[in-house]
């Protein structure tokens, strides 16, 4: 594989601060690589360094062999493209959005008419070209963002958090549209997640990172097949516990993640485990839920997170879990913080990793 | 007759009569701060792009001094404006006392502060990540930084409008510079105040009446642009 991306002994300080420390790292062409760590660990400053917005204060940083310069960023810069994570939209319709770097790179109209038409079937977003962009949905926004970065069929695609203010159709249509980017396209992709579940199905690599250094590079079966302790220990990644576990009599496993919560799991194993359980997935009611969900836990607010169209809770029950509902939901359930609350998730959706 | 309806009847005839002095007054003002509100843009705004874009010691003193400008006297400024272009003054060579020219300088620097202090605010209000957005798509510097200013395009027509009606409605920068001239430097609100002191109550209201229109008018023009109905009929065209 050849090279794409160099970094050598990157580091980069906001004020006194230090965002990225001694950081080396090789991109090759055509992979994907999850950038995986909590809030402040220096993700998005390390993909906006590869996408050429902001320069280090030392070390080096390579793109095709060439070392990047003030005077060649501008060049550099029409080979990637980076999404952001607050979805940014110019206030014109989804056409002119997605056209707009097309332009600047004086296309003729007629290919950049075709081109535009390609990049929004490839985000489901087909006839959608003279709405404007800034009335969409949130899903739907962040996926004329992705069309836009894609259109330009850059080598290097850099992407924030892209499904992580997204409810899980418009993840799926996104993630979909990344995987047929790298696959049809062969663009190479970094994209900094929170999502276990995405870290663990998209990329080739993951690089786990904290406090603005690599901790760690590896396969997703190597990262999440040892569970290394820097991904254990990463609080924001939600919903991750470690604990043991135990076979039960019915077939399914008990693990025992501390102070009295135990979580039923189908795949089987036992001993020391870490588990994953992923946001989207549980269930959240006032009261009670008669169902099939073999985890029920009662607990209380105490924490919320609007993320736009959908809304982030943070629910203790012995120990914290986050949950992701729409903002519909929210409102209508009228809970506040240190409201009472019911979490019910299914056994098979219990991930041991 | 009560002089008053009198002057309000007469000052009717003048306007619907097309009166040529009435018009000509009318010409002068609204070509006179029309020129002066578009050189104001054309040094304020890239003032503006510089204070709302870019971060450098000071910042905050230079825009508190626009803002305290807003509210400078016009004829306090009008008095300077007389030192510097009369022929004692440091530009006094140029000869541009008592002449259009300066009546447009003068109503161009008295509305700038105005035009930087919006435009400032309205492209400060911008999403900063925007010129990154630009520039990962390919812009150039340049370009990014009128991507900018194209979101922030409401607030910079507004501060070109607001510059023009501080313009037209300003007195003191025309008279003491412009020298209220007859045909050549008069402009609305001279006249104004100078038929009124001689009595020509008739003219006086005419002119205020046209005055009030223009700059009830245009702020009307404003409300219904800004309206969101109005916007999505005049929605920005997709291709």
């Amino acid at each position: 594989m050849t090279v794409l991306t160099e970094l050598e002994n990157l580091t980069k300080c906001f004020g006194n601060r230090t965002v990225l420390d001694d950081v080396t790292l090789q991109i090759e062409e055509g992979e994907i690589i999850a950038l995986l760590g909590p809030n402040g660990s220096g993700k998005t400053t390390l993909l906006k360094i590869l996408a050429f917005l902001e320069k280090p204060e030392s070390g080096e940083v390579k793109f095709q062999g060439e070392t990047v310069t003030d005077k060649n960023a501008e060049r550099m810069r029409l080979q990637s493209a980076m999404v952001f994570q607050r979805t940014m939209l110019f206030s014109t319709s989804v056409y002119n959005n997605v056209a707009y770097g097309l332009r600047m790179r004086k296309l003729p109209k007629n290919l950049i008419k075709e081109e535009v038409q390609k990049a929004l079937s490839l985000v489901k977003l087909e006839g959608f070209e003279r709405r404007s962009a800034k009335k969409l949905s949130g899903g739907e926004q962040q996926r004329v963002a992705l069309a836009r970065a894609l259109v330009l069929k850059i080598k290097l695609l850099l992407l924030d958090e892209p499904t992580a203010n997204l409810d899980p159709k418009n993840a799926s249509i996104v993630e979909e549209a990344i995987a047929a980017a790298n696959h049809e396209l062969k663009t190479t992709i970094v994209i900094a997640t929170h999502n276990m579940f995405q870290a663990k199905n998209l990329p080739n690599r993951i690089v786990l990172m904290n406090n603005g250094r690599i901790n760690e590079v590896g396969t997703p079966a190597e990262i999440f097949g040892k569970l290394s302790k820097t991904l254990a220990s990463f609080a924001a990644v939600e919903n991750t516990f470690r604990g043991t576990a135990k076979m039960t009599k019915e077939g399914t496993t008990s693990i025992d993640i501390g102070n009295g919560v135990q979580v039923i799991a189908t795949a089987p194993n036992t001993g020391e485990v870490s588990i994953f359980v992923s946001p989207e997935d549980i269930i959240l009611s006032k009261n009670r839920l008669e169902s099939s969900a073999r985890n029920v836990f009662k607990g209380s607010i105490i924490g919320i997170q609007d993320l736009g169209s959908v809304v982030k809770l943070r629910i203790d029950v012995g120990k914290p879990f986050t949950v992701q509902i729409t903002k519909g939901s929210f409102h209508d359930m009228r809970t506040t913080l240190n409201s009472e609350v019911y979490l019910a998730f299914k056994a098979s959706s219990v991930q041991i990793i | 007759m009560n002089p008053i309806i009198d002057g309000v009847q007469k000052a009717l005839q003048l306007i619907f009569s097309g009166d040529p002095t009435v018009y000509g007054i009318v010409y002068r003002s609204l070509f006179f701060s029309g020129i002066a509100a578009i050189l104001a843009a054309l040094w304020g705004i890239p003032i503006a792009m510089l204070l709302g874009l870019k971060d450098f010691r000071g910042k905050s003193i230079v825009k508190g001094i626009f803002n305290t400008l807003i509210g400078m006297p016009t004829v306090a400024l009008g008095l300077i404006l007389f030192l510097i272009f009369s022929k004692a003054g440091p530009l006094g060579f140029l000869g541009l006392l008592y002449t259009p020219g300066a009546v447009i300088l003068g109503e161009a620097v008295l509305v700038t502060p105005l035009v930087v202090s919006i435009a400032t605010t309205a492209i400060e209000a911008v999403d900063p990540e925007m010129i990154n957005l630009a520039k990962t798509l390919g812009a150039s510097e340049s370009q990014a930084s009128i991507a900018v200013l194209k979101e922030a395009v409401n607030g910079v027509i507004f501060s070109n409008i607001a510059s023009f009606n501080r313009a037209i409605a300003e007195l003191g920068v025309a008279l003491l510079v412009g020298g209220n001239i007859a045909g050549l430097t008069d402009v609305l609100t001279t006249d104004i105040s100078k038929f009124t002191q001689r009595g020509d109550l008739a003219l006086a209201i005419a002119l205020s009446t046209i005055l009030l229109a223009i700059v009830f008018g245009i702020n009307l023009i404003i409300i219904i642009a800004r309206n969101p109905k109005v916007l999505a009929i005049l929605g920005r065209s997709p291709q």
